[in-house]
């Protein structure tokens, strides 16, 4: 008789703690990027290759998650949230790492080298938008709070407070971005052209993590309001 | 007549078999049930569930069961047409009870959501149908009950919804939820005690001699909530902050203040099942013991032996002992979703309901009931996520042991004709 319990089978596995854990290999990811970039500066090919292992790894567990909670997301649940905007969480989530999974793979693919020059600001820029992912994460850490306050009342006016400080920071690592981008287009004559463009394209993924970050808190204000 | 005379002692212990067989069923499954989500949420342990249920279960059928046991008895068969036959009725409450244990198990087994209440109703007209003929069955009290079975888990699921509305106004949406939760819990435990301490008081408890009036019925109630509010106010004044979880999930620690408060709710959930449940189940059991001890006569008037009860509340605590004890420790592991502050509402909601339509003689299913009152916290946009095909799974098995008990019980009433006229 034990398995077939009314009581036990009434529960569904909780997509809020699955949606965490997938949120916190996420930002592991994410913060490997900063390591990833500083070996690459120094020349350290082991610590870029460690870095890589890591990326790669977190995005696979990543991935796992995602498709767990997927599956266990049948359309007759009953969730206080929308199943679609919980779906575009996760998926926004997963982007994160895959945008870090892709950073890696181009430094590894192109062996590239960080000019001089650039060095100081991609840290910076880098270190920025992992913050961005912190914040982010944290954000879903309160998503615990807010289903025991029904998604209401002073939890929800703290996670505002929470994702408008997102939303700053994120403006920030576009600022942190454009001078970066500037800066290349003043040394673009003395690089290979094939170089700039991929440069080009590394500053925009990097500014994609805290893109992805942002919008993670912007459609959780969705699922918030319902 | 000298059917009865003949066998009587034959058909007496074939009851106590299938009164004991149908208890030790609702023990190994319902009670569980009742009981999981105080034990999921750590309140208690599987063994002190064991002794809660022991005497709660038969408190709750002693004092609370009188009005279901007499519904099951005689308020839906109407036994005037076999007045000179009163072996029939022995041997359509034996039916009944063997049909409802049979079904239960079978349903259990497969998985099926099936109530212990609608079982035995369900076998009963099965019985009254083919033993007596449609007439004997009274239709109008049977509408009373089918109602009764939609109204009482949305009344819990309605309760639960307005309980964790409450907690969530008065403790956790406030500057210090902890404190909030220490003034106020012994609040909410004085609700539970006056609740189920009221409704039970209510009407007088005309089987054990005591006739109240309403002021006294108050006033008793009054001072025993203010007694277990007294305790519950001990017990939360031990509960400490916990800094390091309370990092973590902010209301970790108003949670802590909620877990033995659940030890009440668990006692008043065990005090409703046995009121509702476990009356279930001796219900036909104190029908032939009565037929039998007069020796054929088909008495309205007839109290609930002692003894009776006893052995219901035996039955449960086997069941519980025996198979109920992996169950409780199942749900208790899956239910995780169901903290303590929700597990609170939803079993406060569930045991209020269950004793108020105890009182008013209505035999309702007390997992229905509960499974309402998780949804009504659901419905508060509070439980993580519910699966709505274990609720679509109650409405269909609810539709299909009706028939599904009534004829197994037909059959077994015409065996058992056979086997002995």
């Amino acid at each position: 008789m034990s398995n077939g319990n009314t009581l036990s089978r009434l529960f569904g596995k909780s997509p809020f703690t699955a949606l965490q854990s997938h949120m916190r290999v996420v930002l592991e990811c994410a913060r490997e990027v900063k390591p990833l970039i500083e070996a690459l500066a120094r020349g350290d090919e082991a610590g870029v290759n460690a870095a890589k292992d890591r990326i790669f790894e977190g995005e696979a567990e990543a991935d796992r998650i995602k498709n767990e909670l997927r599956l266990h997301l049948p359309k007759s649940l009953f969730m206080p949230v929308d199943r679609r905007d919980l779906l575009e969480v996760l998926h926004l989530q997963d982007s994160i790492a895959n945008t870090a999974q892709d950073i890696a793979q181009l430094l590894i693919e192109r062996q590239m080298d960080i000019p001089e020059f650039m060095q100081e600001p991609l840290i910076a820029l880098t270190a920025r938008c992992i913050d961005t992912c912190e914040h982010s994460a944290s954000v879903i850490a309160e998503l615990d709070e807010l289903l025991a306050m029904g998604f209401r009342g002073r939890e929800v006016d703290k996670v505002d407070a929470m994702l408008k400080e997102l939303n700053d920071i994120e403006d920030e690592t576009d600022e942190l971005g454009v001078a970066l981008a500037r800066a290349l287009f003043e040394h673009e004559d003395e690089m290979k052209p094939v170089s700039v463009m991929m440069w080009y394209r590394l500053i925009e993924w990097i500014g994609d993590l805290a893109d992805y970050a942002e919008k993670v808190g912007d459609r959780l204000r969705l699922l918030i309001a319902k | 007549m000298e059917i009865i005379a003949q066998y009587g002692t034959v058909f007496m212990v074939l009851a106590l078999i299938f009164g004991l067989y149908m208890t030790w069923g609702i023990g190994a499954n319902d009670v569980a049930n009742a009981m999981g989500t105080s034990v999921g949420s750590g309140a208690i342990t599987v063994k002190q569930a064991i002794i809660i249920a022991a005497i709660f279960e038969f408190a709750g059928a002693f004092i609370a069961g009188g009005n279901v046991t007499s519904t099951i008895r005689k308020g839906i068969v109407d036994p005037s047409g076999i007045a000179g036959q009163p072996e029939i009725l022995v041997f359509g409450m034996l039916a009944a009870l063997l049909a409802a244990g049979i079904w239960l198990m079978f349903a259990s087994s497969r998985g099926w959501p099936v109530s212990t209440t609608h079982s035995i109703v369900g076998a009963l007209i099965g019985f009254a149908i083919a033993g007596i003929g449609p007439d004997a069955v009274y239709w109008g009290k049977i509408g009373f009950i089918l109602a009764s079975w939609l109204v009482s888990p949305a009344l819990g699921g309605f309760l639960a919804y307005m309980l964790m509305m409450s907690i969530r106004k008065f403790i956790l949406d406030t500057d210090s939820p902890f404190e909030s939760a220490r003034r106020w819990g012994p609040f909410y435990v004085f609700l539970l005690g006056f609740i189920i301490s009221l409704v039970t008081l209510f009407k007088g408890l005309k089987h054990l001699n005591l006739e109240l009036s309403v002021p006294m019925s108050f006033g008793a109630a009054l001072v025993f909530s203010l007694f277990i509010a007294a305790i519950g106010w001990i017990l939360i004044r031990r509960v400490k902050v916990d800094a390091k979880a309370d990092r973590d999930y902010h209301f970790a620690s108003v949670e802590k203040i909620f877990v033995p408060m659940m030890v009440f709710s668990a006692c008043s959930m065990a005090f409703a099942h046995g009121s509702n449940d476990v009356a279930n189940g001796v219900g036909p059991l104190a029908a032939v013991a009565s037929v039998v001890k007069s020796g054929g006569e088909i008495a309205q008037q007839s109290e609930l032996p002692l003894w009776i009860l006893i052995l219901g509340g035996t039955g449960i605590v086997l069941g519980l002992a025996t198979m109920g004890y992996r169950v409780m420790q199942t749900i208790g592991t899956r239910i995780t979703q169901l903290t303590p502050t929700r597990g609170f509402s939803a079993e406060l909601a569930a045991a209020a309901t269950v004793v108020l339509a105890s009182r008013t003689g209505l035999p309702v299913s007390t997992t229905h009931i509960l499974v309402g009152a998780v949804i009504g916290v659901g419905l508060a946009r509070g439980v993580g996520a519910i699966d709505l095909r274990v609720v679509g799974g109650i409405i269909v098995s609810w539709v299909v042991t009706l028939p599904a008990s009534g004829i197994l019980a037909a059959l077994v009433f015409f065996m058992l004709k056979g086997m002995f006229s």
